[in-house]
């Protein structure tokens, strides 16, 4: 018996007596969460700093009960729960474009370095392509993120070396890049753990005048872990300028979401928080930009951190090493194949007048040339130093490192020598 | 951001110059080591659960969050995972953050983010990102508390590279200990004994906001000196090592006590001189004792100093139970009976320590006897 056939977490609102799916359209608040948030009879002692009273994002805190969305599967405009957010201006959607193309022959070529046994392993976003670009481009340069393993074409995106995104998983004990100069936090695999980061972070930012935005992401199984929720909850308390962004690919390895959650959607556990929370169609990439650009600017304009939940799909296996084949169809796998998101795109842009045969083509040249030159540069093996063993331990070597250095160092000119 | 004059002598006030260091409690000297950081600095913040207004259920706190503002000093949501990857944000955002675990097993939620980030965000990271956090944990036992209120957890912490882990002894270690932890550029566990809050002693003559802070780390004190057995001990059981030490010599042992003081870094250099000079040591802590850092200790020293001892090193710890209910604390704790019956066992006259001798044996260990006697 699959998870999947056992019926549990599909559609619970309106369960319960005043569950918000009927939200009305076009952005009306939500009664309760009202209610909530503008009782003032009696007022509580301030904590600083203090979360305003009203939230204005779309639907207060409520999602749309279905997901947002501005673009159905063959690319035609739609109007789903999208009367809130401003059509993302054509400019970014064109880069948003190329930067799915480019980022996913990116991801692919990973994968293949993965098979080659150039890299250890590589969890591939094949499918992920809106979240990953659309994420990246509603950030500002000085905007942080805190990814995840899943994220490196995300990391791409945001105009990271590919070669340094790979470092770790090409065989160095680090993240390969330098955070601060790229403003993106290490690749967290501990899932859920970095959200917290990513909160302290904006947070502190916010505490020293600067307005900085952290966008923090976290997959449909990292949702159930203690740490989504203590994030969650320190981001409202302290009115943290964090976006989190769930890519729900409806899998954690095999695990399927009914596992993770019985909510209606990911997307309304921002409720209990008091954080404004939505839910998009995570291979619509104009849906997300839409969604993610007011995201940044409610959480950059001191309104609040923002919940977002994006349905999307990973289109390959976990990683390379692992059999997808075991815990989901084929046809399963057909069906979100016809919901591209670059085709999607490339569909509506083409439609539009706004790029044409000449500029696919460069585009993919682009994307061509990117995959060669990370091939050539991933050609070459990494030389770790054995030595770095021992370099960032501490900023000070205690005097046992320094006695274990020397012990390795001899035992390789001892090996040296003898050869 | 400018520090109001009140900031400067809330809690304790500085002497006046000139007159003799008043006495403080450790939980006072402690205040006043956060208070001269938080005015020598204006990154360093402190936050936890009840730090604010309630100045910590230890009062260690007391008056930070009035004198300094609650952007200073702030209560967080009960959550100990998010006050520790909270702090990690902090200080990547440029913040030096001192932050409170309620009680020593209040810290455990916590251990997934100081085990996989704090401990490891420089390495992680090439040195490019470092994490100069505080974090401070009462712990141990003695206070006749209940259950979850008297753990000792610092072996979890001393396992895990890329965490210093310090504990005062002294009123004035934990003002200046405290000092140098937050000035470190790397996470420190600050293990505050619970039972000594209330002890007495002077801070350091020159405790202000811009004392120069002395490097302790790393080096242990020798708190008594002697030439027969060497007592090694830390936080709460350097106490009780000294009263051992006092109450030996009415059977005409001299008895040497090192405090370690941090644990990482680990002071080799003074345990094995003192070892070498005195061939006996016994090491002392209230952590249950199976994989303890007694453990470590023990096997640094016989790997360090096996030709001048005269004797195996022992361990005086406590008992490998959950920790007991008041009323049978004392007999968990190591107390100065058991110290002072480990140091009878130190083979004083050639007489062979013979507790684990197999019981068919004789009391002799030669390895004539054991082919002799084959399989024991
Ligand atoms: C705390 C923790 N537990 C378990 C794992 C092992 N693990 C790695 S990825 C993964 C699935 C995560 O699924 P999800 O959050 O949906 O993200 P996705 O991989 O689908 O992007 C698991 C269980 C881990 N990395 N961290
Ligand atoms: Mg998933």
């Amino acid at each position: 018996m699959s998870d999947r056939s056992s019926g549990t977490g599909v559609h619970r609102a309106g369960v319960f007596a005043r569950a918000p799916a009927q939200a009305p359209a076009g952005g009306a608040h939500t009664l309760e969460a009202d209610a909530l948030t503008t009782d003032t009879s009696t007022p509580l002692p301030q904590t600083v700093p203090s979360p305003p009273a009203d939230r204005p994002f779309a639907r207060g805190l409520v999602p749309a009960p279905m997901p947002v969305q501005f673009l159905d599967d063959q690319g035609h405009r739609v109007q789903v729960f999208n009367d809130d957010y401003p059509e993302p201006a054509a400019e970014q959607l064109v880069a948003a474009y190329s930067a799915m193309v480019v980022g996913r022959r990116f991801d692919v070529q990973a994968t293949a370095l993965a098979k080659q046994g150039r890299l250890a392993v590589y969890p591939a976003a094949r499918g992920q392509e809106a979240c990953q670009v659309g994420s990246m481009l509603t950030l500002s340069k000085d905007d942080w993120a805190f990814p995840t393993y899943r994220d490196s074409m995300a990391l791409v995106a945001r105009g990271l070396d590919p070669v340094e995104v790979l470092t770790s998983p090409h065989g160095a004990a680090h993240c390969g890049y330098d955070p601060r100069a790229n403003r993106t936090a290490p690749q967290a695999t501990p899932l859920a753990t970095q959200l917290i980061h990513a909160v302290g972070f904006a947070s502190g930012e916010q505490r020293q005048g600067r307005p900085t935005v952290a966008m923090a992401f976290v997959g449909d199984g990292g949702t159930s872990e203690g740490d989504f929720h203590e994030a969650l909850n320190f981001a409202a308390v302290f009115n943290a300028p964090v976006v989190f962004l769930v890519q729900n690919n409806t899998y954690a390895i095999s695990t399927p979401l009914t596992r993770q959650t019985a909510a209606p959607s990911l997307g309304y556990k921002g409720i209990g928080y008091g954080i404004a929370s939505e839910q998009v169609d995570g291979n619509d990439a104009m849906a997300v930009l839409a969604v993610l650009n007011k995201a940044v600017a409610h959480a950059r304009a001191g309104q609040g951190p923002v919940l977002v939940e994006a349905h999307t799909y990973r289109l390959d296996a976990h990683t390379n090493a692992d059999d997808a084949t075991r815990y989901r169809s084929s046809a399963e796998v057909e069906d979100w194949i016809r919901r591209d998101p670059i085709t999607r795109l490339e569909a509506w842009l083409r439609q539009e007048g706004l790029i044409d045969d000449a500029f696919v083509a460069a585009t993919a040249q682009k994307a061509e040339a990117f995959a060669a030159d990370l091939r050539a540069r991933m050609s070459v093996d990494l030389v770790v130093d054995p030595m770095s063993l021992f370099d960032n331990v501490f900023g000070t070597p205690t005097p046992q490192l320094l006695e274990q250095r020397a012990m390795v160092q001899a035992e390789l000119e001892a090996e040296e020598a003898s050869r | 951001m400018t520090v109001t004059a009140a900031a400067h002598d809330g809690g304790i006030p500085a002497p006046a110059p000139g007159t003799a260091p008043q006495q403080v409690t450790m939980s006072g000297a402690i205040n006043r080591a956060l208070r001269d950081a938080m005015t020598a600095d204006t990154d360093v913040v402190v936050f936890g659960e009840d730090v604010g207004t309630l100045g910590g259920v230890f009062r260690v706190t007391d008056g930070i969050a009035r004198d300094f503002g609650p952007d200073r000093c702030f209560d967080t949501p009960l959550a100990e995972a998010g006050i520790v990857g909270f702090a990690v944000g902090m200080a990547m955002a440029g913040f030096r953050p001192v932050i409170e675990m309620q009680f020593d097993a209040f810290a455990f939620p916590a251990f997934e983010q100081i085990a996989s980030h704090v401990a490891k965000m420089r390495n992680r990271t090439q040195g490019r990102v470092n994490l100069p956090i505080v974090i401070r944990i009462p712990f141990a036992g003695g206070i006749g508390g209940v259950e979850h209120h008297c753990d000792s957890s610092e072996a979890y912490y001393a396992h895990t590279p890329g965490l210093k882990v310090v504990t005062p002894a002294t009123v004035e270690d934990a003002y200046t200990l405290l000092r140098e932890a937050i000035n470190d550029p790397d996470p420190v566990i600050f293990m505050e004994p619970k039972r000594l809050y209330w002890s007495k002693g002077s801070l350091p003559e020159d405790a202000s906001p811009d004392a120069q802070i002395a490097s302790s780390f790393g080096r242990a004190a020798v708190r008594r000196e002697g030439i027969d057995v060497t007592l090694v001990a830390y936080g709460p059981s350097v106490d009780v090592a000294m009263q051992a030490a006092s109450a030996a010599m009415g059977s005409g042992w001299s008895v040497e006590v090192v405090d370690l003081r941090t644990l990482v870094p680990f002071d080799d250099q003074t345990v094995v001189a003192s070892v070498r000079k005195t061939g006996r040591c016994v090491v002392v802590h209230e952590a249950q004792g199976f994989a303890g850092v007694g453990a470590e200790i023990a096997a640094r020293v016989q790997e360090r100093a096996f030709h001048s001892l005269h004797a195996p090193v022992l361990r005086v710890a406590g008992l490998d139970i959950p920790y007991p209910p008041p009323k049978l604390e004392h007999l968990h704790l190591p107390g100065v009976e058991r110290v002072l019956d480990a140091i009878a066992r130190l083979q004083w006259d050639d007489q062979a320590d013979a507790l684990h001798l197999p019981e068919s044996s004789p009391a002799c260990d030669s390895p004539a006897s054991d082919s002799k006697g084959g399989a024991a």
